[in-house]
């Protein structure tokens, strides 16, 4: 028994050393000497790696990884090595406040890209605004950036420039009465509500509107019920894997209505899954993943083109959507770094008067009134034809 | 309450005073307001899994129900957020005394599936109820604490806040442990037959304590939403309620220090696993499955158990 | 649609949901009835089948039968491997220990999964086509008859296990009592070993199966595992054709509150029944009373 009590108090010992040597309690953070002065400009990024929606923070991260190299590969910005310091969110509100305190703190970025979601971009907007850090989220929610916050940007298209998108070419299509269901995510809530916002000013009806829940399995109940209802169309805004349910049981029930997703099926893997039950599906989506269809002397042809080439060299798999954001969101800040250098107010001058700046998700436009940048026009509609993406005719 | 607690105390009073002024940063400071309003969910966690032998697979329900309550009282029908603090109590406490009468009656599994599927419908509530709760997509601006004309504001007022409360939660638990309450909560866990034939009304002290830990949710929420500003339902899932149980099992149940011990490791572990990037979630998976299998009993009893051996 | 047609519609639908809820819970059945353990470690197994399936039929490209029962074997092996190394060397652990050691594995499955097979929702092609079968203007998918069919196979092969084998009755006496089970020669460990292979493989199958149906991804075992411990409790733990029939109940359940009432509380309703069952009979719909009795915390 004494010798297995020697051991754990060893183990208890080397725990103790290893936990005095690193992190947050470690010893060197009374030795001011030992830290290297900083040279490089450290840019913070908060990204859903884990969790619920890895599959949404991981081309972030990995988008992150790949301009951090390039960047420093070419130089730096103005000699200054960049370094972006990658924190996960895990998905938890909790987490992601502690993450950017950290990053803002301890880590002094200049700047932080991200939260992923929209959830956790609205935990982290009190923390931001009150230490003065400029924030440029990768989140599709309205509310980050209405009404304005003078520390906060986005870079995805609004939710209700997808709405209306999506009701325009409904329009087109002589449909006015529809159906909707969500996910009972941030994202899903956001689109909801955009969705009956703005319906009544584009002359559609809802008449019917269901939701489930994000790890639910078959939703044939509540299409049963869109089935049963006059609709002409479903929109269904949610995350994976809702999107591809719901697309295989509209085909299971026979329902030959149009569906239409949101800005949220932006990645070519999404089709594939669905298969069949994905074809013929309609949704508005950045320039990004229809790049191929896109006429030569289009603006942003030359920046996607690039970052698809680039990032499917280094990662092999295909570039989405989110991975864009962000870099539309890094490259932001990297231009101000380039023109006013690590000044936390001037990058944020700088960023809110940013024009025409071309990234992936469209050509930006800020000001102090607009804190998104785009217009509706950002969007493409796409559709899913023989499991790729093509523009709606 | 033995000498040995209250000298306990007082280091522990000490620790937390002299803290801040090691730690200037205000990072650290925050992990540490989340360890001590961790630490009161367990404290009465630990009273109601380690003392009485009862399971609760639903306690992220009453963190979230403090919440929720002072939240929406204070930002969305301006109540001062004390006053709302006190709702909250009051809100979370009833609903654990409706649920706890009929709950506490089932055994073992059956009370853990019982508390799941309460606190489980208690998180669609918080989704589905939108015109209160801001549904999935939450809602902000909450307002922060005020002493008098003083604006709780930054990490440091939370941290001196928080733990000047988990300190009086001590002290009320420990009171409870040594008196005669404590005594009969304890007979329950050797054996339920055995106290009610010497007399001791289980029912009802098993009721008393699984309000008590409630209430000390519902407090460790209302401190959250007041901290944090912004409220959305994931936090309060199925998920945190399993962290909360593994917290007061690896820091051991059978003591209110053990639960802050447990506490304190899950939620500064963490952090330090931050640098690993996705392999975090080994080797937090790695670290729980060790001092599970090789400490059963938590850090804390098997830490007490080694001193005593060397002696 | 006439509401009888939907009716029927809901009706499936439950079917279909309760059906992978009823497969999921049987896992939880084998180890509770063997040694009392919840092991919220379950939902990984049915996580760790669908993807392994995935997996061997579209990346390795074996054909498909030979990956089912390749799948169900890797998995079975896995749930041996987790029960030697982390539940065998304990000496008489208390339950929440046990609960603990389960979370944590399944953290580390997950993980596992992750860095194997990445982070996106993947698909299975459905056994036999996927065109539904159309039944008085209702609809259901071939796939979801697969299921039925192979759930009634499991359960039956499971009541002449547990009925009919040495190795299953000594497996029901272990549950019963452990002490006594071991006095009379039975070698508990090895019931607590076999319990472990038994239900990660009929985890690993339910995970296979509804695969097809309900997509998968690393991070799906959770709430499957939350469901199904909910069907199995309500049906009462350690009764097989329990959580086969309430499978069916929660299933239609959701489906019917979906569809009459609110889809955004249907979860709410199953559980708000769930608890009431729970209050009137403690010991679930078929489940025994001591059963319910002799485990504590």
């Amino acid at each position: 028994m004494r010798k297995k009590g020697k051991i754990v108090v060893g183990v208890v010992v080397a725990i103790v050393i290893v936990l005095l040597l690193v992190g947050p309690l470690s010893i060197w953070r009374w030795v001011p000497v030992l830290r290297k002065p900083a040279v490089a400009y450290k840019v913070g990024a908060i990204f859903a790696v884990t969790g619920p929606a890895a599959w949404l923070g991981t081309p972030e991260r990995n988008t992150a990884k790949m301009i951090e190299e390039e960047v420093n590969a070419a130089g730096g910005i103005n000699g200054h090595p960049l370094e972006i310091i990658i924190e996960d969110t895990v998905g938890d509100a909790t987490r992601t406040v502690t993450a950017a305190k950290k990053l803002i703190t301890k880590d002094q970025v200049l700047a932080i890209v991200g939260p992923s979601r929209s959830g956790t971009t609205m935990a982290v907007i009190p923390i931001v605004e009150e230490a003065k850090v400029p924030l440029i989220s990768c989140a599709a929610a309205e509310a980050i950036v209405v009404p304005v916050k003078s520390w906060v940007f986005k870079t995805p298209q609004k939710d209700s420039h997808a709405a209306v998108r999506i009701y325009e070419t409904m329009k087109l299509q002589g449909i006015s009465k529809i159906a909707i269901i969500t996910g009972t995510t941030g994202f899903g809530d956001q689109g909801r509500k955009q969705l009956k916002k703005l319906a009544p000013e584009l002359e559609i009806e809802i008449v019917a509107d269901e939701t489930y829940g994000p790890d639910d399995t078959d939703m044939t109940a509540q299409l049963t019920k869109i089935k049963a209802s006059e609709a002409q169309a479903v929109v269904n805004w949610s995350i994976v894997p809702g999107q591809v349910i719901v697309a295989k049981n509209m085909r299971q029930l026979g329902m030959k209505i149009p569906l239409f997703q949101s800005h949220g099926f932006g990645n070519i893997k999404y089709a594939q899954t669905a298969g069949e039950a994905g074809e013929g599906i309609i949704f508005p989506c950045g320039r990004l993943l229809a790049v191929d269809t896109l006429a030569d002397d289009h603006p942003q042809k030359e920046v996607l083109a690039k970052y698809k080439k680039e990032y499917e060299a280094k990662y092999e798999e295909d570039v989405s959507t989110f991975g864009g954001h962000a870099w539309d969101g890094l490259h932001l800040v990297i231009a101000a770094l380039r023109e006013v250098g690590p000044d936390r107010e001037k990058i944020r001058d700088y960023i809110e008067n940013t024009k025409n700046f071309v990234g992936t998700g469209g050509i930006f436009n800020f000001s102090p009134e607009d804190h998104s940048g785009l217009t509706k026009d950002a969007f493409e509609m796409l559709t899913v034809k023989n499991e790729k993406f093509v523009v709606l005719e | 309450m033995g000498r040995k607690n209250i000298l306990s105390l007082l280091i522990l009073a000490g620790v937390i005073l002299a803290l801040p002024l090691g730690l200037g940063n205000s990072y650290y400071l925050n992990v540490l307001v989340f360890v001590g309003i961790y630490s009161l969910i367990t404290i009465g966690l630990s009273l109601l899994m380690g003392y009485t032998g009862q399971i609760s697979l639903g306690h992220a329900a009453f963190f979230g129900l403090g919440a929720y309550t002072s939240g929406v009282l204070s930002t969305k029908f301006g109540v001062s957020p004390w006053l709302a603090l006190l709702a909250g109590i009051f809100v979370t406490g009833g609903i654990a005394f409706l649920i706890a009468a009929p709950a506490l009656k089932l055994k073992g599994h059956y009370l853990a599936m019982a508390t799941l599927a309460f606190g489980y419908i208690v998180f669609i509530v918080f989704n589905q109820a939108s015109s209160l709760t801001g549904g999935p997509s939450g809602f902000g601006q909450i307002p922060r604490f005020r002493l008098g004309n003083f604006l709780l504001r930054s990490d440091v007022h939370y941290y001196y806040l928080v733990w000047t409360l988990v300190i009086v939660v001590l002290l009320v638990s420990l009171n409870i442990i040594h008196s005669r309450v404590g005594r009969a909560l304890r007979s329950i866990h050797e054996g339920e037959l055995t106290a009610n034939i010497m007399g001791v009304n289980t029912a009802k002290y098993k009721i008393q304590v699984f309000v008590l830990s409630a209430v000390y949710a519902s407090l460790a929420g209302s401190l959250y939403a007041h901290f944090i500003t912004f409220l959305n339902p994931t936090p309060f899932g199925f998920h945190f309620s399993i962290v909360l149980v593994a917290m007061v099992a690896v820091g051991g149940m059978a003591s209110v220090w053990g639960a802050m011990i447990g506490a304190a490791l899950l939620t500064i572990l963490p952090e330090y696993l931050r640098a690993f990037q996705d392999y975090d979630i080994l080797i937090y998976g790695s670290i729980l499955l060790l001092i599970m299998m090789f400490l059963p009993q938590g850090l804390f009893a098997g830490i007490l158990r080694l001193i005593k051996k060397e002696r | 649609m006439s509401l009888g047609d939907q009716l029927l519609q809901y009706l499936f639908t439950g079917i279909t949901i309760g059906a992978i809820y009823g497969m999921v819970a049987l896992g939880f059945n084998i180890i509770y009835s063997a040694t009392g353990i919840i092991n919220l470690a379950q939902g990984e197994f049915v996580m760790l089948g669908g993807m392994m399936m995935v997996y061997l039929t579209a990346i390795i490209k074996l054909p498909m039968v030979v990956s089912f029962f390749l799948s169900i074997l890797i998995v079975t092996a896995i749930g041996a491997a987790f029960e030697r190394a982390a539940i065998h060397p304990l000496k008489s652990p208390s339950v929440i220990t046990l609960i603990i050691i389960t979370v944590a594995a399944s953290i580390l499955f997950k993980g596992g999964a992750m860095f194997a097979w990445g982070k996106h929702t993947v698909s299975l092609s459905p056994f036999s086509g996927e065109e539904p079968i159309s039944v008085l203007g209702a609809t259901i998918l071939p796939q979801t008859l697969w299921i039925l069919g192979i759930m009634a196979a499991t359960v039956a092969l499971l009541i002449l296990f547990f009925g009919f084998t040495l190795t299953g009755k000594a497996m029901r006496a272990c549950a019963a009592n452990r002490t006594a089970a071991s006095l009379v020669g039975i070698n508990v460990k090895t019931m607590v070993l076999l319990s472990f292979a038994l239900s990660a493989g009929i985890g690993a199958t339910a995970g296979i199966i509804i695969t097809p149906i309900a997509l998968m991804n690393y991070d799906r075992g959770t709430m499957l595992a939350v469901k199904g411990f909910s069907v199995a409790v309500l049906g009462g733990l350690g009764s097989n054709v329990g959580a086969v029939v309430a499978g069916f109940i929660i299933g239609i359940m959701e489906s019917l509150g979906a569809g009459f009432i609110s889809s955004g509380y249907k979860d709410a309703i199953a559980l708000v029944v769930l608890l009431l069952v729970l209050f009137l009979k403690p010991s679930g719909l078929l489940g025994s009373r001591e059963r319910a009795e002799f485990k504590k915390f």
